[in-house]
């Protein structure tokens, strides 16, 4: 059974003078171990979809079983074996470190002398142990994060939702957060992240659903998606234009699909397979034929053409949209 | 992975969190250990009360106690909760396997242990130094009564606003109708000594119920029974709403 289901999910959310369909029929599966990566623009429904899978809030239509739990009958149950952390943390400002996982340890039914040994690992592992004993107050955003998700491993959970993680940390951070959920998939944890970045699902989910309006509208690993998308692409800006044709016949022969050129800035794009080592692969050919170019890259398809190519529009006009 | 179930422990932990969160915070040991002996002291030893029958301190001590319950269940509770809520805390704790009425049960003892400490701590000063010594009239039973309804009734209205209200309005209202209700309340001005329309809202307002049913249960107020439905009344419609209306984000 899948640790994760969602079939058709439906949250309405009315104020006084309209109504908006935060969740418009949403259906998900995620397999006991893996990590799906649930990647849409701010107001796609993401955060809505994990409050009801964490047993936050109810939909107003639709079922979902967590862990094999329904999410509404057998919530009580179900939350003894999930945890939940968000890009607010979610601590007391006022405890410190150590008296915050000693609560919630408490709160998750371990023993006082329980929550304070798992306490004390989870300082280790989350690197807080030489500030456990200041209060959070005094803490830099990143350390608030680590222990709010630390918080919600107090209790061992075999699922986890990390509600966009890493929004709003500094590269470093990002990346000793994504240090961080890598040891816990090893571990069999089952996780359901949300992100923004595709770059961040591209990291660690095995599988993605893109989100928007409500909806998941496209679900697979990286490579089907980027492949749904065309992949990822070399554009080359060559210097002189008699050389543009000698560039094109190089970039057919090197890339995997039909060149196109924008004339007016001599840039060539070619979908290309292989990544860094095609890019090397086409700059030796250019150079051993002589072509003297001005610029060359590897494009990545980012969310924006994820996007474009499944919904027509980019993800920043959504956003705006939701925010209007 | 099943324990067995002790939600109680879990709630225990959590009102000790909670204690210890309120003793940390400045503002929350100023409303609620010191304004109400200051507000004691001062009008007791100042002869700024109205003439009346008795030594002030008589009329001012159940006032006091009423301050009390107001600052622990109405300012402390509310406000604390109301900054919980904003910040993800609340959430947190409602997606823990601790039942949602194991969290409302924490919170509620929290409040009665720091009644309590307030309880002490103005029967020093008034025995202390202001030489007040319970009357014939003094009924245990009453008084225990009433600090519960009481509580009731202030916590149900703090966790009201905390549930509903963002934290900042929250925060506003809870000391606005603390300052209202020291007002107005019977606390340190008899209701009768107000301008007739002021005195008849103050007669079913909470605080001069509670103040009055303090005054019952130190041997110097009448009418017991309508201050405590006034209480219970209050109690039951803010507690029914929060319930309804709290939302844990």
């Amino acid at each position: 059974m899948p640790a994760i289901t969602a079939e058709g999910l439906v949250k309405i959310y009315r104020s006084r003078k309209l109504e908006v369909r935060a969740l418009d029929g949403v259906d998900l599966e995620v397999q006991e171990g893996t990590v799906l990566g649930l990647l849409g623009p701010n107001g796609a429904g993401k955060t809505t979809t994990v409050r009801i899978l964490a047993t936050l809030i109810r939909p107003d239509a639709g079922r979902a079983t967590v862990a094999g739990f329904d999410v509404v009958r057998e919530a009580q149950q179900l939350r003894s074996v999930i945890g939940l952390s968000g890009h607010y943390a979610a601590v007391d400002e006022n405890l410190t470190a150590r008296e915050n996982l000693w609560m919630f340890g408490r709160l998750y039914q371990l023993s006082s002398a329980e929550s304070r040994r798992r306490g004390t690992e989870l300082l280790e592992q989350f690197d807080l142990g030489e500030a456990a004993d200041r209060v959070v107050k005094t803490y830099s955003g990143g350390m608030r994060r680590r222990l709010d998700l630390a918080s919600a491993l107090i209790g061992r959970p075999r699922l986890l939702f990390l509600d966009e993680p890493t929004t709003g940390l500094d590269p470093r951070g990002r990346l000793g957060m994504w240090d961080v959920i890598r040891t816990l998939v090893r571990d069999g944890t089952t996780l359901l992240l949300t992100t923004q970045y595709l770059e961040e699902a591209d990291e660690l989910a095995d599988t993605i659903a893109v989100i928007d309006h409500g909806r998941v509208i496209a679900r697979g690993t990286s490579d089907e998606l980027k492949g749904q998308v065309g992949g990822e692409r070399i554009e080359v800006v060559v210097h002189d234009r008699t050389d543009l044709d000698r560039a094109e016949e190089i970039l057919a022969r090197d890339g995997s699909g039909q060149w196109v050129l924008d004339e007016h800035t001599r840039k060539l794009t070619v979908p290309a397979t292989g990544g860094a080592g095609k890019l090397i692969e086409i700059v030796r050919d250019l150079g051993d034929a002589g072509i003297a170019i001005d610029d060359i890259a590897l494009r990545r398809p980012t969310l924006d053409d994820v996007f474009l190519a499944l919904t027509g529009h980019a993800a920043e006009d959504r956003a705006e949209e939701a925010a209007a | 992975m099943s324990r067995p179930a002790s939600p109680i422990r879990a709630a225990a932990a959590l009102a000790a969190s909670e204690l210890r969160v309120t003793a940390r915070r400045g503002e929350n040991v100023l409303v609620t250990l010191i304004i109400p002996p200051a507000v004691l002291l001062f009008f007791a030893t100042t002869g700024l009360l109205p003439a009346r029958a008795g030594r002030p301190v008589d009329f001012l001590l159940p006032g006091s106690l009423a301050l009390a319950v107001i600052a622990a269940g109405l300012v402390n509770l509310g406000i604390a909760t109301a900054y919980e809520r904003a910040y993800g805390v609340l959430k947190r704790l409602g997606g823990s396997p601790l039942p949602r009425w194991g969290l409302v049960a924490a919170k509620i003892a929290a409040v009665l242990v720091l009644e309590v400490i307030q309880v002490v701590v103005l029967l020093v000063v008034a025995v202390g130094i202001l030489d007040w010594r319970p009357s014939p009239g003094t009924s245990a039973g009453l008084f225990v009564v009433a600090m519960l309804l009481g509580t009731l009734a202030f916590a149900g209205l703090g966790l009201l606003m905390a549930g509903r209200l963002r934290a900042e309005a929250t925060l506003a209202l809870a000391n606005g109708l603390f300052l209202g209700f020291l007002m107005i309340g019977g606390i340190v001005l008899p209701i009768d000594h107000l301008p007739g329309p002021l005195a008849a809202l103050a007669s079913v307002l909470p605080a001069a119920a509670l103040a009055e049913a303090f005054r019952a249960a130190l041997g110097t107020g009448t009418d017991a029974a309508s201050a405590l439905l006034i209480l219970a009344v209050w109690g039951l419609a803010a507690a029914g709403l929060a319930i309804r209306t709290f939302r844990w984000e």
